[in-house]
Order: structure tokens, then C-alpha cells, then sequence
């Protein structure tokens, strides 16, 4: 409390998410650039494979990752970028709550703006990919659970991009590394779906799993790593 | 809102940006109601020293204390304060109604004054409801000021704020300042424009030499800072 006037609640964060949606989603807002070029490689592979289904449906699950991963690296550099550069960023950090959580704020809304999306047309998509219906539904699973820590990775690299022109390179570089566990149980799972004997459900908390660590550590690292470059 | 027993207290500070001593033994003590002007030449630590003020930095070394009746023990100096500085805060794409409504209650100051009558106060109540890419540098300022008035906090912590203003607004912000100071608030403003304020407590920062200043680590004059082959 102070003075009467100021009162502590949740409203900060909604309206923190709110404001970086309503940016995100707009034309130019970056959020569409990860979706379009994840359509882009969806539409593309089957022309480029040729029409052998079953290769396709095989090969179908990784593509389909690997084309979210990288859709959701390409709109994540200007996380933080943006408010940098008009001055923002310093603003935001003028509340009584740490750094994290503004931290956590932009990356729920950016999950919101740039993966939702993908998770959403991902049952669409899969078609073109002649996944079975088992497949489509493991995938949009894993995708809904495993973008998450894609955006909380992304977020520690974001912050680095601040001090460092041109960082876009380097933070591929950096967060590429750490995503490869996030590919590996996602793609791992929506195949156990495919194929009888191996089990879903492992994988699949595996990726639940290092979601849940990435949302702690990429929060802290990047907190942390904003607040010393600003220092 | 009135703020009684606001306070800006500095005992001993040092500044350091970049690994670099900027001031030392800084000692300065504002009450509600006072208004301190930042003097000193280029690269001397005023936008340092404001950014330690609202807590986006920490000092070399030294106490540092900001309070206000009401406010907790515990709270932040970052959550007492306002910035205004050499940069607008203002997203291009969002109407400046909605860049004022989301500080207003990102700030947690839902009950503050109108966004329309803070906008009017400082004359640019009719670009309300244009994007805040179409305004003058001019107006941008005027509208980050407003910044100030939607989320009243009791220490506004100001860094060339007139700079890209014109005399009327000046005028019209210097009316703001002095309200902002009747109901116990305190300002700090690094400028090298007068302001016109009544009863100055002025700070000069090249009167506080870092410790052991041996030409290496005293602040450097603009020319020098220069000669020294600064590139940034």
C-alpha cells in the first residue's frame, strides 16, 4: 500500500500479458512471421518428399517439431528488444515484483501470441503430412506442453540479445543446445503413438517434466541476466 | 493524493557505471516537497545516479533511502518512484489512451487520475486516440509525462524533461512540478536547462570526486571523454 491509491493484485500481470498479445497479434506484431513460416515448411515438405504416404506419415512428427521449434526461435530475439529500445524495459521494472515476474508475464503472452497458434493449426496441418488420427492428437499434445519451455529457453537468450547487437545469431546458437531434450521427448512420444510396443506416457512426462524446469530456470536466467545488464 | 513524510536520502553514495568511479560521498536529503536539480558536466553519473535512485541499479557503496508515510518498510524504492527519461516508453502501434491505461494499471493505479484530464493537463488531450507513431518528438514527451500523473507516485525522478519541449509546455509542466511538490512529493531532475522551480536544493556531481581521483577514474569533462577515444 501506498498512499491509498495502490493496491497489489494480479492486475499488473493481465495487463502486462494483455498489452504483449494485443502487440503480438497485430500486423507486424512478429507473432504471424513464426506462424506463416511454420505453414510455409508444413505446406512445402510434402512437395518436396514426393506423394510416399508412408514415409511422410513417418517422418511427419519431426518435421513438424522441428519446424515449431524454429518458428518459435525466429519471433523470440525481440522479446525483449522492443521495450529496450524505446525505453520500456526500464519502466516495467518499476513495481515492487522482481524481475521474474514481468519475465514470466512476456513469455505467457508470447506463448499466447506466436505458439498457440502453431498448437492450434498443428491438427489442420497434420493432414497434409498424412498423419493418422492416434498421431495427430500425440502431436498436438506434445506441441500444447512442450512449446512452453521452447519460449521459457528462448526468453534467457532474449535477454542476452539486449546487450548484444545483432545477437540473434548467437542466441540460436545458445538455445539450440538446451531445446534438443524438448525435440527429442516430443518427437519420442507422438511415435510411441505411431508404433504399438513403445509407450507413450514416459516421453510424454519427460517433456511435461523439462517443460516445468525450463519455466524455472529460463525465468531466473533471464531475470537475472536483464538485471545485470542493466546495472 | 497527498504524501506526508516522503523522503529522499542519500549518506555517503558512490556511483560506478561500467567499472568506472563516476562520484563518491554523495550526501543529500530531500523532503516531501523539495525539488533537487542534477548539475554537473556530461558522463559526470546524473542518469547514473537516477538510475539508483529507481533502483534499476545499486551503488558503488553507501545508504540509500526512499520512503513515504504509508508505504511499507520493505518496499522497493523501484515501486515509490517515477522515471522520465531521455527515452518515451511509448509502443508506436498501441493509441496513446492505451499506452497510458496499460502503465496506469500495470502501476496498479486503476483509481488514478483520468488518462483524459492527465493528457489535457499537459496540452495534448486531442492525440488521444491516435497511434503514438504519428506524434511529435514534443508530443511523445508530453504524453510520457502524463505518465506521471495517471500513476501518482510520491518521487519523480526526471532526466532532461523539458528537452523537446516548447516554452508553452514547459510552462504547463513546470505547473505540474510545483502541484506534484505542494502535496509532499519530491522531485529530482538532472537537466541543463533552467527550470524555472522555486527554493532549488541543487546537486552538483563534479563536486563529488570518486575517491583517490587520479585523472584514470575522475569524471571526465566532455572534451576529454572524447579525446580519450570514447566511442559510445
Amino acid at each position: 500500500m501506498v498512499g491509498g491509491g495502490h493496491v497489489v493484485t494480479a492486475q499488473p500481470f493481465r495487463s502486462l500479458i494483455a498489452r504483449d498479445v494485443r502487440l503480438a497479434i497485430r500486423v507486424g506484431g512478429g507473432a504471424l512471421v513464426g506462424t506463416l513460416f511454420f505453414l510455409a515448411v508444413i505446406v512445402t515438405v510434402p512437395f518436396g518428399i514426393g506423394p510416399d504416404l508412408n514415409l511422410l506419415s513417418r517422418i511427419g512428427p519431426a518435421i513438424m517439431w522441428i519446424a515449431a521449434l524454429l518458428a518459435t526461435l525466429i519471433g523470440l530475439e525481440r522479446l525483449f528488444q522492443s521495450d529496450k529500445d524505446d525505453g520500456a524495459l526500464d519502466l516495467l521494472r518499476l513495481t515492487d515484483a522482481p524481475v521474474s515476474v514481468f519475465v514470466i508475464a512476456k513469455v505467457i503472452a508470447h506463448w499466447l501470441g506466436a505458439s498457440l497458434p502453431l498448437v492450434i493449426a498443428t491438427p489442420l496441418l497434420s493432414l497434409l503430412l498424412a498423419l493418422e488420427p492416434r498421431a495427430i492428437l500425440a502431436l498436438t499434445a506434445t506441441l500444447a506442453v512442450g512449446t512452453p519451455a521452447l519460449s521459457f529457453l528462448g526468453a534467457v537468450g532474449a535477454a542476452l540479445a539486449v546487450t548484444l547487437r545483432r545477437g540473434a545469431l548467437l542466441m540460436a546458437v545458445i538455445i539450440l543446445p538446451f531445446s534438443i531434450p524438448v525435440l527429442i521427448f516430443g518427437v519420442a512420444a507422438t511415435r510411441a503413438a505411431i508404433v504399438e510396443p513403445d509407450p507413450f506416457w514416459p516421453p510424454f512426462a519427460l517433456l511435461v517434466a523439462t517443460s516445468l524446469i525450463y519455466a524455472v530456470v529460463g525465468t531466473l536466467g533471464a531475470a537475472a541476466t536483464i538485471k545485470i545488464n542493466d546495472g | 493524493m497527498v504524501w506526508t513524510e516522503t523522503v529522499v536520502e542519500l549518506g555517503g553514495l558512490a556511483l560506478a557505471r561500467g567499472g568506472r568511479a563516476l562520484a563518491a560521498d554523495l550526501d543529500l536529503t530531500a523532503q516531501g516537497g523539495d525539488a533537487v536539480v542534477l548539475v554537473g558536466p556530461n558522463g559526470s553519473g546524473k542518469t547514473s545516479l537516477l538510475r539508483v535512485l529507481a533502483g534499476l541499479a545499486e551503488p558503488a557503496s553507501g545508504d540509500l533511502r526512499v520512503a513515504v508515510a504509508g508505504a511499507e518498510a520493505d518496499t522497493p524504492r523501484s515501486a515509490l518512484v517515477h522515471l522520465a527519461g531521455h527515452q518515451d516508453g511509448l509502443k508506436a502501434a498501441l493509441t496513446v489512451r492505451q499506452n497510458l491505461i496499460f502503465w496506469q494499471s500495470y502501476y496498479g493505479y486503476e483509481d488514478g487520475l483520468p488518462v483524459e484530464d492527465a493528457l489535457a493537463r499537459l496540452g495534448v488531450g486531442h492525440v488521444m486516440d491516435l497511434p503514438a507513431a504519428v506524434l511529435s518528438q514534443g508530443q511523445k514527451r508530453r504524453v510520457a509525462l502524463a505518465r506521471l500523473l495517471v500513476a501518482p507516485r510520491p518521487v519523480w525522478l526526471l532526466d532532461e524533461p523539458t528537452a523537446a519541449l516548447d516554452v508553452a509546455s514547459t510552462e504547463r509542466f513546470i505547473i505540474l512540478v510545483e502541484d506534484h511538490r505542494r502535496k509532499g512529493g519530491i522531485v529530482i531532475a538532472a537537466t541543463h536547462m533552467p527550470l524555472g522551480l522555486a527554493d532549488l536544493i541543487t546537486l552538483d556531481l563534479a563536486s563529488f570526486p570518486p575517491d583517490g581521483a587520479d585523472g584514470l577514474s575522475a569524471p571526465m569533462d566532455e572534451e576529454s571523454y572524447w579525446l580519450a577515444g570514447a566511442t559510445s
